[in-house]
């Protein structure tokens, strides 16, 4: 079962159209929630008028900051970080300030969405614009406006990292080389927006939450603390949930705040159902740095020291902390032997909206970083850029490679397991690298710009703090399996099935897997990071051999063997080699629970057992009832996944069009559970990388009004951008849990900027280009040649 | 202020079956089919026409359910992703073929998805990659990169025109010809 | 993003339509195909107090053959008219450019007069039009009236429609012997906006140049019509120097705006480019033709 292709146990629904994400839920006399949000990127906020609001026939409610009360505070920090010197979170409703365009100034609720929105168009309130700062690096600046008054030069954090002696390392150096490098803020835009439906009901005293989230159970317990209700009397469930992509990791928004508060009020379910537009400008962004890098390399190449100061884009406010600059500086090294290391990194206040992790959470930075300066030194000497890599890579031998820094975890950056240069020989072979440098000669002959480019990554995954899981096998021989965090299409309904189905020795099909529903599991964080799989997937596993030990003891006894003598297959344990001695799981769990009364005939011999003379309990010491075990696994550290893409480009120097002729994964994700969702969460996470080498940009104008709004503007690529992708495995088992499997989640976007940049400067090379940003567009690559142009001439 | 015009009845015909229901003007078809109709499989990513998740058939033709009033549905066949298994037991051949192919992840975007090539292939039975990635691109997907979604696609024209020797899967990975 | 609040009528003949706009002038909008008009109501971009629905006016919805050339009725779908072999065979240029409209669903509901009355910018249709010298035929309470294209395009979104006019039609000269014609268009994705298209028809007579159409979308309100470059064009052979020139010529023509999808320079310099393309094109099939 582990390692195989099984199609997913969750398709046939989903085909069908019988999903249900949080717009579907839809609760007997459920009202309809509108936010009314802030025009302005920064402005006090004087006065509100939301009469006429209120006036509008089916409108339920209309609530400000001076309704909500004691609720109205600032949202929990949820990563506090000791450098993390001037956090600021943002409360639901704006009291006197509002800090980017999209803040939540008041909710409305009424009958439906057209009437809400038509009653939230009434609202008048009274702005006293403000001067506005939008980029990170001004912002820091001296005189530069200031987004919380009390923040001097808008800097929130301010965290300096240090490996070895990179002075000391600078003044030997044969080669300094120094880059100003830019990655323009983008965000994760699943198909799905966010949305909230709640419900509170005064008999049972409980609070039940649908969230399109990624991590319910903080969620619960942080709703249970503010509403001052016991966590057991609050109930959250993530439902199916349509992508993502870490936008939804972000807990608190205000909007869950303020739903719940609203049904609760109103004593009516309430839904709020995010729209693109919200999306785009109020759901949280990433990927805004600038960071001015040098490197110092002796004559062969050889990385000896790097420098590098960045400035993180952290928006309005900081809920989510540090941790995507933590993961940047931690990531930065990559798979290279790097002794000496110096980060420093500035996190800035701007007034857009707060970032949060984006798939690749930092990473995408820190490869762009590396990759980019790699290119450098290979330009610089002479060399080829896969050359480069290899004279620098960490060798096999070289397990454990400690980069000498704390991880987000708290736990060291301690590379487990890997295999990077058997990586990049698999994927430039894949690539047809041996034949490549001819063909780019020959096309150039014909006035054709072919470029080739590498992208090495390793990722820091499978981080805790833990997960859990529960396992049970019912009478019917059909096994449920929970776990507290959530699925947002990665296929755990499958994987988990497939751990456990493993262990069981039953099908997969006949193991169903819920996630993300806090009534059936209390303990766990979430999915992000690219963790589910480690953490929850180890702890399906731990469970699941719990229920397998407790099966083969009972079937020892009833079937009189030794549990050595017996095996696992098709739904039953049975005598090895011996044909017909065997028992159903379904038959051992009913036999299992003594609970006297015959429902079944698998009861009925259990019940009659009971009234047979015997003595002693039913239930010895310590033993539970049932074929059921919880399983928790809390990793030591990290286990660190790797990566190579090789991509193959053609550049119209004249358009600046750039047009994706191969595309190369190889990646390491250790044990695999099933290679089909694997190559799915690389296709998936490499469409992503190529949006955001290429296409997606968030931008706004220098009144922070954002002007990418929509899907006409935010560019997110079609399948007639995103080309074939062709995937070669390499499996170095972690050796940190028991299935020996790291993450993949975000691996597919994590090299894209850095691998099209290459291969994009690669490609233009005899026009003297060089790319030191991203994203990419045609436009801008039009720019740098007439600019490369101008300054040759 | 805003005007209360008066309802309007529509009728219509939705997977085969009829249905009547008075409706204010401006109630968009999408929202029509999930709240007045139930017929959640529908799903709603951007409301100006370019995410391509809430498309139906309109009469057979894909449209866009978020772009149509309900109202201007009066009369007309309307089939949504519910209305396409053929059975409790059976998917419809593409539904299958995107099973097959891993072609969706989150399943948001599918019903959407769907919708247009089950259209397409009755109209294209025998259509190239290139021309299928073209009528995908009307199409945003955010999980799955479209790969499994054009194998699927390819996979369930070869089920469909009978050629069920060659509707065989493929793994990502396997070598395109070369550039 | 819901639409707001407005009346409704579905109309039954432009006659209605026409009194409908009449009676309510700039208070009402009129929906076609919908496809530019609703996301504008979903966005509250607009909040007209009257929406007249064209979609019932069986008899705005045709394709016939009519001197020399093809009438197209204004609530024909793009789809039915990309269909159409007779409009493939006549019209190639339309035909060529009907495909990069958006996508098949928005094609199967958005109609020809929609489109050009609409008149975006960076829209396919309105270029086509211009390029082709296509006559609109527009229609109010005083009756119909005529325009040529170039006349009905005015600026940004805006036409010579008056409130109380609708587009009954749009006539496309068919293609004469020895021409050529071609679409190229550069967007940032397939079936977006165009950020610059151009649209070309050449007719030869041995070598010579006889009749040269230019128009570009993309890169001012309305499609500019490059008479410039069509005058250094005729009369002589098609080459690359003179496709040079000719793009030369346009690119000199044009003020287009900066946009955070495109610089100026950026529209200024792929018109030529595209220019160049599109007279190739073109040129290579006026020789088969």
């Amino acid at each position: 079962m582990i390692g195989a292709r099984i199609p997913r146990n969750e398709d046939p629904r989903l085909l069908r159209g019988l999903g249900c994400f949080v717009d579907d839920v839809n609760p007997a006399g459920v009202l309809h929630a509108v936010c009314y949000r802030s025009p302005h990127a920064h402005a006090r906020l004087r006065g509100i008028d939301v009469s006429r609001a209120r006036a509008v026939p089916g409108v339920h409610l209309v609530v400000t900051a001076a309704e909500l009360g004691e609720l109205n505070q600032p949202g929990p920090l949820l990563i506090p970080h000791p450098a993390l010197t001037q956090p600021r979170t943002q409360r639901p409703l704006a009291v006197d300030e509002v800090r980017y365009v999209g803040e939540t100034v008041a909710f409305v609720v009424a009958d439906d969405r057209y009437v809400a929105e038509d009653a939230a168009g009434l609202i008048v309130a009274d702005y006293e614009p403000l001067p506005v700062v939008i980029d990170a690096e001004r912002a820091l600046a001296t005189g530069a406006p200031l987004v919380h008054g009390d923040v001097p030069s808008n800097r929130a954090a301010r965290f300096s990292q240090r490996v070895g002696n990179p002075d000391q390392a600078f003044q030997q150096a044969a080669h300094v080389l120094r880059e100003r490098l830019v990655i323009e803020r983008s965000c994760g835009s699943p198909i799905e927006g966010r949305g909230v439906v709640a419900e509170y009901d005064p008999r049972s005293g409980v609070l039940r939450v649908w969230t399109s989230t990624q991590a319910p159970l903080p969620i619960k317990n942080g709703l249970a603390r503010m509403f001052g209700l016991p966590e057991f009397q609050v109930e959250v469930i993530a439902p199916d949930v349509g992508g993502g992509f870490g936008t939804k990791i972000m807990l608190f928004y205000p909007e869950e705040v303020l739903v719940p508060w609203a049904a609760m009020r109103l004593g009516r379910p309430v839904k709020w159902t995010e729209d693109r537009r919200e999306h785009l400008t109020a759901a949280n962004q990433e990927r805004g740095q600038i960071h001015d890098v040098e490197l110092a390399v002796d004559g062969d190449g050889r990385i000896l020291a790097l420098r590098d100061h960045f400035i993180h884009d952290g928006g309005a406010y900081t809920p989510y902390g540090m941790v995507v600059p933590i993961i940047t500086a931690c990531q930065l090294p990559g798979p290279y032997r790097l002794r000496n290391y110096a980060v420093e990194f500035e996190v800035s206040y701007t007034n857009k909206v707060a970032v949060s992790p984006y798939r690749g959470a930092g990473r995408p930075h820190g490869a762009f970083v590396m990759e980019r300066m790699i290119g450098l030194v290979a330009h610089t000497l002479g060399l080829e850029p896969a050359e480069v890599r290899r004279r620098n890579f960490i060798q096999v031998d070289e397990f454990p490679w400690d980069v000498g820094l704390t991880f987000q975890d708290g736990g060291p950056t301690r590379y487990d397991s890997g295999n990077y240069p058997a990586g990049l020989e698999m994927a430039l072979e894949r690539a047809g690298f041996a034949t490549f440098r001819a063909r780019q000669a020959e096309a150039r002959h014909q006035g054709r710009c072919l470029g080739i480019g590498i992208g090495c990554y390793v990722e820091g995954t499978g981080i805790g703090p833990y997960e859990g899981a529960h396992v049970r096998v019912e009478p019917s021989g059909r096994v449920l399996v929970a776990t507290g965090l959530t699925t947002q299409g990665q296929g755990h309904y499958t994987t988990f099935a497939q751990i456990v189905a493993e262990a069981l020795g039953c099908d997969a099909s006949e193991v169903t897997v819920i996630t993300g529903d806090t009534r059936r599991f209390n303990w766990g964080a979430g999915t992000y990071a690219s963790r589910a799989l480690v953490t929850s997937g180890n702890a399906v596993h731990i469970a699941a051999q719990e229920v397998r030990t407790k099966a083969l003891r009972i079937a020892a006894r009833l079937l009189e063997a030794s549990p050595a003598d017996l095996e696992l297959a098709d739904g039953r344990v049975r005598v090895k080699g011996v044909p017909g001695r065997d028992l159903t799981l379904g038959a051992l769990a009913t036999v299992a629970d003594p609970i006297r009364y015959a429902y079944s005939k698998e009861a009925a011999d259990a019940a009659l057992r009971l009234v047979k003379p015997r003595s002693g309990a039913v239930l010895a010491d310590g033993e539970a009832p049932g074929l059921e075990a919880f399983g928790y696994y809390a990793p030591p550290q990290a286990t660190f996944a790797s990566g190579c893409h090789v991509a193959i480009v053609e550049v119209d120097p004249g358009t600046g069009e750039v047009t994706l002729l191969r595309y190369v994964v190889q990646h390491d994700c250790g044990t695999i559970v099933n290679p089909t969702i694997v190559e799915g969460q690389i296709l998936g996470g490499v469409a992503q990388g190529i949006g955001g080498a290429l296409y997606e940009k968030i931008v706004y104008d220098e009144a922070g009004q954002p002007l990418t709004t929509t899907y006409m503007d935010f560019l997110m690529p079609t399948a007639m951008e995103i080309p074939e992708i062709e995937i070669v495995h390499l499996e170095t088992p972690s050796p940190l849990n028991p299935l020996g499997i790291k993450g993949v989640g975000e691996a597919g976007a994590i090299p894209g900027p850095a691998v099209l940049a290459e291969a994009i400067e690669d490609a233009l090379r005899p026009l003297g280009v060089s790319i030191r940003e991203m994203p990419l567009s045609p436009n801008r690559i039009r720019e740098l040649i007439e600019r490369a142009e101008r300054s040759t001439t | 202020m805003s005007v209360t015009p008066p309802l309007t009845t529509v009728r219509l015909r939705v997977n085969g079956r009829e249905y009547a229901q008075e409706v204010p003007p401006r109630l968009l078809l999408s929202d029509f089919l999930r709240y007045r109709l139930g017929l959640t499989g529908t799903h709603v990513g951007c409301e100006h026409g370019v995410c391509g998740a809430c498309t139906v058939q309109l009469d057979g033709e894909p449209i866009r359910s978020c772009l149509m009033l309900a109202i201007q549905a009066d009369g007309a066949d309307v089939t949504t992703v519910e209305g396409l298994a053929p059975g409790l037991d059976r998917l419809h051949p593409v539904q299958e073929a995107f099973r097959l192919e891993h072609a969706l992840q989150c399943g948001f975007c599918t019903p959407g998805f769907l919708m247009t090539v089950t259209a397409f292939l009755r109209e294209h039975p025998n259509a190239s990659d290139e021309e299928i990635r073209r009528e995908l691109a009307g199409h945003l997907c955010r999980c799955t990169g479209y790969q499994n979604i054009v194998r699927a696609v390819r996979r369930a024209s070869l089920m469909l025109t009978g050629d069920s020797a060659r509707a065989t899967p493929g793994a990502a990975g396997d070598a395109p010809s070369a550039p | 993003m819901k639409p707001p609040a407005f009346e409704y009528v579905a109309v039954a003949s432009t006659e209605e339509a026409v009194a409908q706009l009449a009676a309510h002038g700039d208070d009402a909008r009129l929906l076609a195909g919908g496809q530019s008009l609703m996301p504008i109501l979903n966005m509250r971009l607009a909040t007209p107090g009257r929406l007249v629905d064209l979609n019932r006016v069986r008899t705005l919805s045709y394709i016939v053959e009519r001197a020399g050339g093809v009438a197209i009725g204004a609530m024909t779908r793009q789809r039915t008219v990309e269909r159409s072999e007779f409009v493939a065979a006549a019209v190639p240029l339309l035909a060529e450019a009907l495909p990069w409209v958006g996508h098949t669903a928005i094609r199967n509901r958005g109609t020809i007069g929609g489109s050009l009355a609409h008149a975006d910018p960076a829209a396919e249709l309105p270029a086509v039009a211009v390029c082709l010298d296509a006559r609109l035929t527009l229609r109010g309470p005083a009756g119909e009236r005529t325009l040529a294209a170039r006349e009905f395009f005015r600026g940004y979104l805006t036409t010579a429609l008056a409130p109380t006019e609708l587009l009954a039609e749009v006539w496309f000269p068919s293609a004469l012997p020895g021409t050529g014609a071609a679409w190229i268009e550069f967007a940032r994705r397939y079936g977006d906006y165009a950020l610059v298209g151009v649209a070309a028809v050449v007719t030869l007579e041995g070598s010579t140049v006889r009749r040269a159409s230019l128009a570009v979308t993309g890169v001012d309100g309305v499609p500019v019509r490059a008479v410039d470059a069509e005058r250094l064009l005729i009369g002589a052979p098609l080459s690359a120097e003179s496709m040079a020139a000719a793009a030369e010529s346009v690119r000199r023509t044009l003020e287009p705006q900066d946009d955070i999808h495109a610089t100026a320079a950026y529209r200024r310099h792929l018109a030529g480019i595209l220019t160049v393309r599109a007279l190739t094109r073109a040129g290579d099939r006026a020789r088969l033709a």
